[in-house]
């Protein structure tokens, strides 16, 4: 889920699957390939690739419709959206999306997917019934990630090379709001309450926590770790779990997911992972992490209770975004 | 409103050897103008305007003069794109002694050393960090015994000086050098490519090699010693494998939008020149947003500044040098058709920045006037 952005949705997901007492086995992973232009099937169960989805160009972003029965995945060189049906596992329609896709989010409603066209400084209000673009919204230069607070009624998007998260009110689509971050953000999460907003900051090497009312930046997080150059700290990826105790990060070419006291904003830990881990992904009973790693080529898993990773496993070229469904 | 000068001087185009290459009479100007735009857009969300004032200096016109009416109209951060003796006869103007100009076109090293000015940032690679770039690559292939071909120009002599000094910092060889002699030719005549498939055959025969070296920064000839040599060896620096600070290949790190962005704008590709002119204005943009202030003295010092990092599609934040002034960055290594590396290679560590692996580091630096 680490890409649809509604922390709460995921509690909320968390808690139907407690109440189906379906384990954690049965849990299905999608991992998009940017290089090999599939998205890969996890089993959660066997750890192992089931099957292996040919979409368009360039797949990065990825998330769920809202019953979780679709994929909409970004294929950014094609410049629109594939819909994968979750049963066949076959690409059955695509959407529009405007020019060059990175990262989207889905509203709250399941109605509307927002996604960023970095080419061209805009973010494309989608109508996923209708399959038409119903809105644009002028932003700054290379838009990039994508937040919605839980409510549906605002929308983060922040802009690489602006270096800003805008606010923006989805019912008029005029931005409310501009926080200046540090260099290169990439991706924008609400907590599950929806009182702030995390941004990470690729180049700049941080994490920006931001008052969701106020717009005020509350806390600015670091990253150190013994042995790796600053300049490799890299943070695009946040998970935030459904209690609001537990943030992770992943640190790019650190190779690292640094574990956060989402209260403190404390580093409590770092944890190896494969090589340029992109993005990260928790299992519904958010007993697991799964992290996508560009370089190496596979998909980290990470046992939280044991606080360590148990297994690698292959995937396609680059992997870049993750989505668990349980 | 923030000015921002750039300033250049008028000059025969640069008639690239191979036809693939529009001859292009705006390189570096679009770039400035490109970051202009994009320091606008984000300008739009902080009431800050960026005015870009564009001087061109007659062939025989004197750059003294331009800095001058430049200073007049309120000009305080210049953007130079000069080659070096005109630059520092720029940065020598009484009115550019309270400028931030930064170099964006002159590779000397000796601007970096000797040569240096305190009013000078230079964001344009030096041609050491260029060399030592190349070279920490061929060293990690093991490619270590060079034959270097240094063509007729001073400037391909400073090439030649660069490339000597980064077989001695990473133990390479240079087992031959060749002077390239010939006349530069046309690049079309009717006679084809007969004269040059026997003239470069017989030129390149010599000592055992891994890989040939060429200095020719003019595009004279280099580009005709490809699959011309006597032994097959693959031909490195100012053509074949090539170390520079932008480059169409360069796709990685964001550099897509930026290149969709710029062709939009010129219809072309973006040129190196195009590129350090995009970083500099940016600079001034990123400064203006960081300090949320027009002031260009409040900017220069921030640009200055311990706070101030570029990010410019090398997957990292580019900081200034304090002991040259030079921008520190990776430099890509550019094949003919892709991407081929990234230098700082891995495994080339430094106390500070690994970044500091590629040309003048702090305890070699002769720069005294900073």
């Amino acid at each position: 889920m680490s890409l649809t952005g509604g922390a709460a949705r995921i509690g909320a997901l968390a808690l139907l699957g407690f109440a189906v007492a379906q384990p954690a086995q049965a849990d299905t992973i999608f991992v998009s390939n940017e290089k090999s232009n599939t998205v890969s099937v996890v089993d959660g169960g066997k750890l192992q690739v089931v099957a292996t989805i040919k979409v368009g160009r360039r797949p990065r972003g990825i998330t769920f419709n809202e019953d979780m029965t679709q994929i909409f995945v970004c294929v950014g060189d094609d410049n629109r959206i594939d819909v994968i049906d979750v049963a066949t596992q076959k690409v059955v329609d695509r959407l529009p999306s405007g020019p060059d896709p990175e990262l989207f989010v889905l509203d709250p409603q399941g109605h509307r997917l927002y996604v960023a066209n970095e080419d061209d400084n805009m973010v494309s209000v989608v109508d996923i019934a209708t399959k038409k673009i119903i809105g644009e919204i002028q932003v700054g230069v290379e838009p990039e990630g994508m937040g919605v607070s839980p409510d549906g009624k605002i929308l983060v998007n922040t802009s690489e090379t602006t270096n800003m998260a805008h606010f923006i009110d989805t019912e008029s689509h005029k931005i409310i709001d501009n926080v200046l971050v540090d260099a290169r953000p990439r991706v924008a999460q609400f907590t599950g309450d929806g009182r702030f907003v995390w941004v990470s900051s690729e180049v700049g090497g941080t994490v920006s926590v931001i008052d969701a009312a106020s717009r005020k930046l509350v806390h600015k997080i670091s990253f150190a770790v013994q042995g790796v150059p600053r300049e490799s700290i890299q943070p695009v990826g946040i998970q935030l779990t459904s209690d609001g105790q537990r943030a992770f990060v992943a640190l790019g070419p650190a190779n690292r997911v640094a574990e956060i006291d989402a209260k403190t904003y404390e580093v409590k830990r770092y944890h190896l992972v494969g090589q340029r881990v992109w993005n990260l992904a928790l299992s519904p009973d958010e007993k697991r992490l799964y992290t996508t790693n560009g370089v190496s080529n596979d998909m980290s898993v990470m046992d939280l209770e044991r606080g360590r990773v148990v297994k690698s496993i292959s995937v396609g070229g680059a992997p870049w975004g993750v989505i668990v469904k349980p | 409103m923030v000015r921002i000068g750039y300033l250049t001087r008028a000059e025969e185009p640069r008639i690239p050897q191979t036809f693939l290459e529009p001859v292009s009479e705006d390189e570096g100007v679009q770039g400035a103008r490109l970051a202009i735009a994009d320091n606008n857009t984000t300008g739009r969300f902080l009431n800050q305007r960026f005015d870009l004032v564009e001087v061109t200096v007659p062939e025989d016109g004197r750059v003294e003069d331009a800095v001058r009416d430049l200073a007049g109209q309120g000009v305080r951060l210049l953007v130079a794109d000069l080659k070096e003796d005109a630059l520092l006869a720029a940065a020598a103007a009484p009115e550019a002694a309270d400028m931030l100009i930064f170099n964006t076109r002159a590779p000397d090293d000796d601007l970096r050393n000797e040569r240096c000015r305190a009013n000078l940032l230079h964001v344009t690679p030096s041609r050491r960090m260029q060399a030592d770039a190349l070279a920490q690559y061929l060293a990690s292939r093991k490619w270590m015994n060079w034959l270097l071909v240094v063509g007729r120009t001073p400037q391909d002599a400073a090439y030649a000086d660069a490339i000597r000094a980064a077989a001695k910092r990473y133990r390479a060889k240079i087992v031959e050098e060749k002077r390239w002699t010939f006349e530069d030719a046309n690049r079309r005549v009717d006679t084809g490519h007969v004269t040059v498939q026997s003239e470069i055959l017989t030129f390149t025969q010599g000592t055992e090699h891994d890989v040939l070296v060429v200095a020719d920064e003019a595009d004279g000839f280099g580009e005709y010693l490809l699959y011309q040599t006597w032994l097959p060896r693959p031909v490195v620096g100012t053509h074949g494998l090539v170390p520079t600070a932008w480059s169409r290949v360069h796709e990685q790190w964001g550099a897509t939008q930026i290149h969709s962005r710029f062709e939009r704008q010129a219809g072309r590709w973006m040129r190196p020149r195009d590129y350090t002119a995009w970083m500099a204005v940016r600079a001034v943009g990123e400064a203006a947003t960081r300090t949320k202030s027009a002031d260009p003295a409040a900017l220069a010092a921030f640009v200055r500044g311990p706070d101030f990092t570029l990010p410019a599609f090398k997957g990292q934040g580019l900081t200034f040098r304090d002991w040259d002034g030079q921008l520190r960055q990776p430099v890509l290594l550019a094949g003919p058709r892709v991407l081929v590396s990234v230098s700082p290679q891995p495994g080339y560590l430094h106390q500070f920045s690994e970044l500091d692996t590629l040309g003048d580091d702090r305890p070699e630096s002769r720069c005294r006037n900073r």
